[in-house]
């Protein structure tokens, strides 16, 4: 059949332009913009703010100085605080506890189901500054919620955010985000079909090896797709800036947080742009990564629709 | 169906097991359902003591939490309507026209979007919002919003506007509608339940942001609900916590709403996916 178009070319031009002129310059022109600044010595203030010097490769030198990659409050150092961040709190903390929460979904009461859900999804979509708030109160050492508890349980009480900084934030983004892994495990498990799992209860499996031996093997794909997301939205998050300021003495100074303090408190746009295209690069392998096994499934989609 | 006695005790095990994991995540917000309703709230927390709706009456008597919430609701809205906008036309063209390297331009579009996150672009985007002369505006703060929410947006409408009959428009086309008239006349009416899915969506993500604000306004009277709310503090340095806790509540108010307007019209996992 001959392709038959609704739109003529120019018309379609034109409907693109809008989008087109926004995405350019919001979207295209910073990602380009970002390389070239990280390359001058630009600054907020000052003589520099106007008449930017070429630097070369100054500024990434800087960033991967060995004497102090390692430093605290320094670029190494925030990237390993970042890389331990994702790791327990995404693909650790968010994807386990989505998965369970999602299996222990498909046997409970339909009430039971709804209250669980509204706490775990109330996490997910309310402001972060709220939440951060939120959290604040919680972890109050004279009467927050979290120390009544301990108390109550004869255990002592601690002040979190200054003890145990970085477990605070880990566990905060396990439960701020679990919500998504929930509810996409959630719909591919409701895809599976039931007849698989009711041979498996007349042949007397117990609910884990059906997990294991039934359900697991069938969402592996979404398992993949969910660990890729929730890790580049981890590793992009701003969020724990309002829980902790990425203190205290730089224990909760997540990257993005690092590049927050280097161009807009300490006004060195050049340093900071060099870091911002550190996070791009990363972003664009997760990225890469993601589209390609999004196109390799559809193709074999395709394959399989045609054959 | 008769349970066994295993299987109805694995049952009640889960079942439990459940309610556990829901009450862990319940308890860091209990503090914010009753603080707001406590004339003497505090970090701690505590039972309403006495009851009381007057935190309410102080926030509305406050100009500036008012004009931050009004500030918010500039911003999404006029975000949502240039997104609303943009993304539908665009997503139509790439949907109905034979321009080349449609599936090109999709790819490209969804790959920037990921890597050029608001943490990675933050010092170009303050730089190219100063030479356009825009720092401290709402102007500023809607179209980077925009532009960072639009590819997302095209794709999900792209999808919705690819799952419609080409039949509907030609029928009207051979009727003798112009392309203009078959889109504004035909077409739309049937996308409008997509558009409406990316407009939640981006509103929410407009509403809660707080990033781009942070950085590109300086005036208290632009600040919208998400930064002003770091203004409610006492000469002392101490928050005003009868303050803060009703104004989260009330900016909370619309981002519940809308979830619940979703999840009762479209289901919550149509939602669910396309956040964030």
């Amino acid at each position: 059949m001959k392709q038959f178009s609704l739109l003529s070319r120019r018309a379609a031009a034109l409907f693109l332009t809008p989008a087109g002129l926004l995405v350019a310059v919001f979207v295209l022109l910073p990602f380009f913009w970002v390389i070239v600044v990280s390359f001058t010595n630009r600054t907020l203030l000052g003589v520099t703010a106007v008449h930017p010097d070429f630097v070369g490769l100054q500024n990434y030198i800087r960033l991967f100085n060995p004497s102090t990659f390692f430093t605290r409050g320094q670029f190494g150092s925030s990237l390993i605080i970042t890389t331990q961040f994702v790791l327990l709190s995404a693909l650790i903390g968010q994807a386990l506890l989505g998965l369970l929460l999602a299996w222990l979904m498909q046997a409970i009461p339909p009430a039971l189901k709804r209250a669980v859900e509204a706490a775990v999804i109330g996490a997910w979509i309310l402001p972060e500054v709220v939440i951060g708030f939120a959290w604040f109160a919680f972890l109050d050492y004279d009467n927050g919620t979290l120390n009544m508890i301990l108390t109550a349980l004869g255990l002592p009480r601690g002040d979190f955010l200054l003890q145990q900084p970085f477990w605070v934030i880990v566990i905060f983004n396990t439960w701020r985000g679990a919500a998504f892994s929930m509810m996409l495990f959630n719909s591919a498990f409701s895809s599976i079909p039931p007849s698989y799992f009711q041979a498996a209860d007349v042949a007397g499996a117990s609910s884990f090896q059906k997990f294991r031996d039934i359900a697991l093997p069938l969402i592996r794909g979404h398992v993949v797709t969910d660990l890729i997301l929730i890790t580049m939205w981890t590793f992009n998050v701003f969020t724990p800036f309002l829980l902790t300021h990425g203190g205290p003495a730089y224990r909760t100074e997540l990257l993005s947080i690092y590049n927050y303090r280097v161009a807009f408190k300490d006004f060195e746009f050049g340093q900071g742009s060099a870091v911002g295209v550190i996070i791009m690069l990363i972003n664009l392998v997760l990225a890469l990564i993601y589209l390609s096994i999004g196109r390799r499934r559809s193709k074999a989609e395709r394959e399989a629709a045609a054959s | 169906m008769k349970l066994t006695t295993p299987q109805f005790l694995s049952r009640v095990g889960f079942s439990a097991f459940a309610a556990i994991l829901g009450a862990l995540f319940a308890l860091p917000l209990i503090w914010f359902i009753f603080a707001p309703f406590n004339a003497r709230a505090e970090m701690g927390l505590a039972l309403p003591d006495p009851f009381t709706f007057s935190n309410f009456e102080t926030v509305f008597g406050n100009s500036l939490a008012i004009h931050a919430l009004l500030n918010s609701l500039i911003e999404g809205v006029g975000a949502v309507i240039v997104v609303g906008i943009a993304a539908t036309l665009a997503a139509y063209a790439l949907s109905r026209s034979s321009i080349p390297g449609k599936g090109a331009v999709t790819y490209i579009l969804l790959l920037f979007s990921s890597v050029v996150s608001g943490s990675a672009a933050m010092v170009p985007i303050f730089l190219i919002v100063s030479a356009l002369g825009l720092i401290d505006t709402q102007v500023a703060v809607i179209l980077v919003f925009a532009g960072g929410l639009l590819p997302t947006a095209m794709f999900i409408l792209r999808d919705f506007i690819d799952g419609i009959p080409k039949s509907y428009e030609e029928s009207a086309m051979v009727a003798g509608a112009s392309p203009v008239q078959a889109f504004f006349d035909v077409a739309l009416p049937v996308i409008r339940p997509g558009i409406v899915v990316v407009v939640v969506w981006a509103f929410v993500n407009v509403w809660g942001g707080f990033l781009i604000p942070f950085i590109l306004l300086r005036s208290s009277e632009q600040m919208p609900a998400s930064v002003a709310i770091y203004s409610f503090y006492s000469e002392a340095g101490t928050p005003i916590v009868t303050l803060l806790a009703a104004y989260s509540l009330i900016y909370s108010l619309p981002v519940i709403a809308l979830y619940l307007f979703v999840s009762w019209r479209f289901g919550f996992r149509f939602f669910g996916g396309i956040k964030a």
